[in-house]
């Protein structure tokens, strides 16, 4: 490049940079948060879109960071929503109020299902809550109730009518909502089926939360990464293999997979949607008040979102893999949504 | 080479040894070696070659399919009821019409299906954007309202991969007797003597061999000291007793079922999905009503079996047999994928498309390449050819080694802090990603600058000087247009390096979904690799295609940068 080129530019360039910190009012609703809410607050913004012109930027930035992000203070600088795959914590509402959002509405969009699959070239077989936990768990309680490093190697260890095969658990690490799920919903619930666990959780909450709150790391439990196609790819080519991950994957794979029962109730829409499948979680949609009015549209979107034909049960959600809240608890989310009603941060634990 | 004994010129202390037996087995170990080091040499390039054959055949069959597209040609015709309901004829109204509907409705009267069903398994096999051609051809001319209209609808994911092959393998054997349906619609019963009695043998075997599968998995259970255990035997003990009485005698009806393979009828002009079997009937559902319930001759009809179980594939039945049709009707056709070039991100895999990350990359590039080019050259010539060689100058180049090597996510770190959150510059733009980028290759194109500057012979300076060009003329005038090829080629290899990162932009927004195709530096973008990261992620199996169709895409891209670079070099470059 010509030199008498590249300087002007390059000029130019550093000019455009300084206007650009005087930014223009928005005119574009900005999402952050979950990465398992991300498919269908997406599909909700680009309905929208089609309607009114501008479509929301959605960014995928996990549950934690778009809280960070959501909860950074008022103004076109900011977000005015966020997506989360569990419900806020009292010190992420605490976090917004010191920055000043303090009015936050929050809408249950619907559930997702967390299950447990294998591929269908396995032997099938269900699971309870108890046998979850005896698999994953990194201590588990022996015959006297005390606690062990996990002796089970098959999960015909476990249990005699379950198969002979190596237990190998594909999942998710850390850091995933997902796996924030598995400990809460799975191996809690599992863990408190032993009376001897149960015993210590009344005695010492922190030494019980340790319990449940470990997953085994001598290799039964592999971290699969946070996308979840991998996991469905990797079951396919090992058919002993049990994974871990959103409900939306196994009904998009069911040519491939099946789902493992949970306390004899298999992972199926109507399952979750009727609060009998055990790994259910609810998905959240956090909305900034202070913005609407100020963020042209935002109000539209709320109500594009708990629309009928968003999250109803024949909505375009529900196409999309997340599972419809029942009727009443659909009314309800609707109402309060449409009529802006922050909050109580107090009800928040 | 210790056995080298000979050297011109110096005394020789010993004879030369060429001949006896242990320096011709010295001369052959040094021939063996070299012969072992080539063969480690093309080993080593056969593992890389293959290692990128297979990446490469991997993303090619994958993402190939996804440049094409199936959709459905069919005369639509256009009602005022659904196209303009308010009857206002202004283009917000006209927007505002349904067209998809109006397209479902022409596919439905088209098979003559009718129902909830029916309209549920269209919408299903239809785009969520197959009224979008048929809303602006409406729209730029509002007359074709009250007329039919030709229009190509796009078919939905689910259905577009089924029809590349996801599907199942489709059977077709003519009927051997005459076969008598009961009715039209709804439940029909099939009668035609003898016709069905292969088929219901085959189908005994395969439920016989169901019952001995579900029976040893019942036993397993029965065997447990534990009840709760016990108890998960007894679903499986009923769903053995009904089968087990569908085979009990020779003139019970077998059932079918989702685990073995579909069993359809085509009759007169009709598709009935069976649901079982004896020698002689056949009973099921029709899928597509059937025009009449008159008798139909030996060979007039059709015993269709779909091979892959319905349960083991995304698209059912009922939908198979729509496709089917539509397909044997000639409405289907598969074309170039323009979409995927023109179209931004979209939810529904049929729609989404790539443009949208395209232009982000190149506004984020054009924004590196504005700043990095001349930043990079300036530091390379003063460095080079103006600093004085001290340990302050020592210290700037060893930090500009040391900022080649730092991990991308930290530049992305340093944008969040500086250009976001001081600055206050618009999150998700490409303005900020180019900022970021022009960071992270920054430091390649310095170094690449001035290994080109100090490849120029000092003989072209120092002519200059002589006929008494002053220092800043002999460099701009002479050495830094020869240095030129180089500094272009790093700088083009930076640049590729730049469009393929992913983690600073993740730090500043630019990891988001944006349908809108960016129009200037500060509207929100995306860029290619990210693109790519996002797709891999979603659910649907469509866009496990797009992904590695946006991968190819990319490579493409690097292809042509790099190839541009060689060229560069090739073209330009001038030896002493």
């Amino acid at each position: 490049m010509n030199i008498r080129i590249a300087l002007p530019a390059s000029v130019a360039v550093v000019g455009m940079l300084a206007f650009a910190g005087t930014a223009v009012a928005r005119d574009q609703i900005r999402v952050v948060g979950s990465s398992t809410v991300y498919p269908f607050t997406t599909a909700v913004a680009e309905a929208f879109g089609k309607a009114s012109g501008k479509t929301p930027v959605v960014e995928s930035t996990g549950t934690g960071g778009g809280m960070k992000i959501f909860c950074e203070g008022v103004g076109e600088a900011t977000a005015d929503v966020t997506n989360a795959s569990r419900r806020i914590k009292k010190s992420e509402v605490e976090l917004c109020a010191k920055n000043g959002v303090t009015e936050i509405v929050e809408i249950t969009v619907g559930f997702d299902g967390l299950t447990l699959a294998h591929s269908k070239a396995g032997t099938p077989f269900k699971l309870t809550l108890g046998q979850v936990f005896l698999a994953l768990a990194e201590k588990v309680p022996d015959k006297d109730g005390n606690l062990i490093a996990n002796p089970y190697k098959q999960w015909s260890d476990i249990d005699a009518s379950l198969p002979a095969t190596k237990i190998e658990v594909l999942g998710p690490p850390p850091t995933s909502g997902t796996r924030d799920s598995l400990h809460e919903l799975f191996l809690e619930k599992g863990a408190e089926t032993f009376p001897a666990i149960k015993a210590l959780k009344e005695k010492d909450a922190k030494a019980f939360e340790a319990v449940w709150k470990s997953i085994r790391k001598d290799g039964a439990y592999v971290e699969a990464g946070e996308n979840d196609n991998v996991i469905v790819q990797k079951l396919e080519g090992n058919k002993d293999a049990v994974g871990v991950f959103g409900y939306s994957f196994l009904e998009e794979n069911t040519a491939k997979i099946t789902g493992i029962a949970i306390e004899g109730v298999e992972p199926s829409y109507e399952a979750i949607s009727g609060g009998k499948y055990k790994g259910a979680r609810k998905l959240y949609v956090y909305v900034k008040k202070q913005h609407v009015g100020v963020i042209p549209g935002l109000d539209k979107f709320v109500a594009e979102y708990v629309s009928d034909k968003a999250i109803g049960e024949e909505g375009y959600l529900s196409q999309k893999g997340l599972v419809a809240l029942p009727k009443e608890d659909q009314d309800k989310v609707r109402k309060s949504a449409l009529a802006m009603e922050p909050m109580k941060p107090e009800l928040i634990n | 080479m210790t056995d080298v004994t000979f050297l011109p010129g110096a005394p020789s202390a010993r004879r030369l040894d060429l001949t006896s037996d242990a320096a011709k087995a010295r001369v052959r170990s040094r021939y063996r070696s070299e012969a072992r080091f080539r063969w480690y040499g093309i080993c080593a390039i056969v593992v890389t070659a293959v290692f990128l054959v297979v990446l490469i055949t991997d993303i090619l069959i994958k993402g190939l399919p996804a440049f094409t597209q199936h959709s459905l040609s069919i005369d639509v015709p256009v009602t005022a009821e659904l196209a303009d309901p308010e009857g206002k004829g202004t283009p917000e109204a006209l927007a505002a019409g349904d067209y998809n509907k109006l397209v479902r409705e022409a596919v439905r009267s088209h098979l003559g299906i009718e129902g909830r069903a029916a309209t549920s398994n269209l919408s299903k096999l239809l785009s969520t954007g197959s009224g979008d051609g048929l809303r602006d051809a409406v729209m730029s001319d509002p007359k074709l309202i009250g007329q039919t209209v030709p229009v190509t609808a796009l078919l939905s994911d689910d259905a577009d991969l089924y029809l590349k092959g996801t599907g199942t393998k489709i059977e077709r054997a003519d009927g051997v007797a005459i076969a008598t349906p009961s009715d039209v619609k709804g439940d029909i019963t099939i009668t035609a003597p003898g016709a069905f009695a292969a088929d219901t043998a085959a189908l005994r075997d395969v439920i016989t061999k169901r019952v001995a599968t579900l029976t040893a998995g019942a036993e397993l259970y029965e065997q447990s000291a534990d009840a709760t255990v016990r108890d998960r035997a007894k679903p499986l003990r009923e769903e053995i007793a009904t089968l087990a009485a569908s085979i009990s005698d020779a003139n019970a009806p077998a059932l079918l079922g989702s685990h073995v393979p579909s069993l359809l009828i085509a009759i007169n002009g009709g598709i009935v999905k069976l649901s079982s079997l004896t020698n002689d009937t056949a009973s099921g559902t029709a899928l597509i009503p059937l025009k009449s319930a008159e008798a139909a001759q030996a060979g007039a009809w059709q015993r269709v079996t779909y091979v892959t179980p319905e349960a083991d594939r995304k698209v059912d039945d009922a939908k198979v047999a729509l496709l089917d049709r539509l397909q044997a009707d000639g409405k289907v056709s598969r074309g170039f994928n323009t979409l995927f070039f023109t179209a931004g991100d979209s939810r529904e895999a049929e729609l989404a498309g790539i443009r949208g990350a395209l232009v982000g990359s190149i506004l984020t590039l054009a924004v590196t390449l504005a700043l990095c080019l001349p930043i990079g050259v300036m530091a390379a010539v003063y460095l080079e050819e103006f600093a004085k060689k001290n340990w302050f100058t020592d210290l700037i180049e060893i930090n500009i080694n040391n900022l080649a090597a730092v991990p991308s996510i930290v530049f992305g770190l340093l944008g969040l802090a500086v250009f976001l959150n001081f600055f206050g510059l618009p999150r998700s733009a490409p303005i900020v990603g180019g900022l970021v980028l022009a960071l992270l290759v920054l430091p390649t194109i310095i170094i690449a600058a001035r290994a080109a500057l100090r490849a120029v012979p000092p003989s072209i300076k120092e002519a200059a000087l002589g006929v008494g060009a002053s220092h800043q003329q002999a460099i701009f005038h002479h050495v830094l247009p020869l240095a030129m090829p180089g500094i272009m080629t790093g700088t083009i290899i930076g640049m590729a390096h730049a469009l393929g990162e992913t983690a600073p932009l993740l730090m500043i927004g630019m990891v988001a979904f944006i349908v809108d195709i960016p129009a200037g530096f500060t509207d929100s973008a995306t860029a290619l690799p990210v693109q790519i990261y996002l797709w891999s992620d979603l659910p649907e199996a469509a866009f496990k295609q797009k992904t590695a169709a946006a991968i190819i895409v990319l490579l493409m891209l690097l292809f042509v940068m790099n190839g541009l670079a060689i060229w560069l070099r090739k073209r330009f470059e001038r030896r002493w």
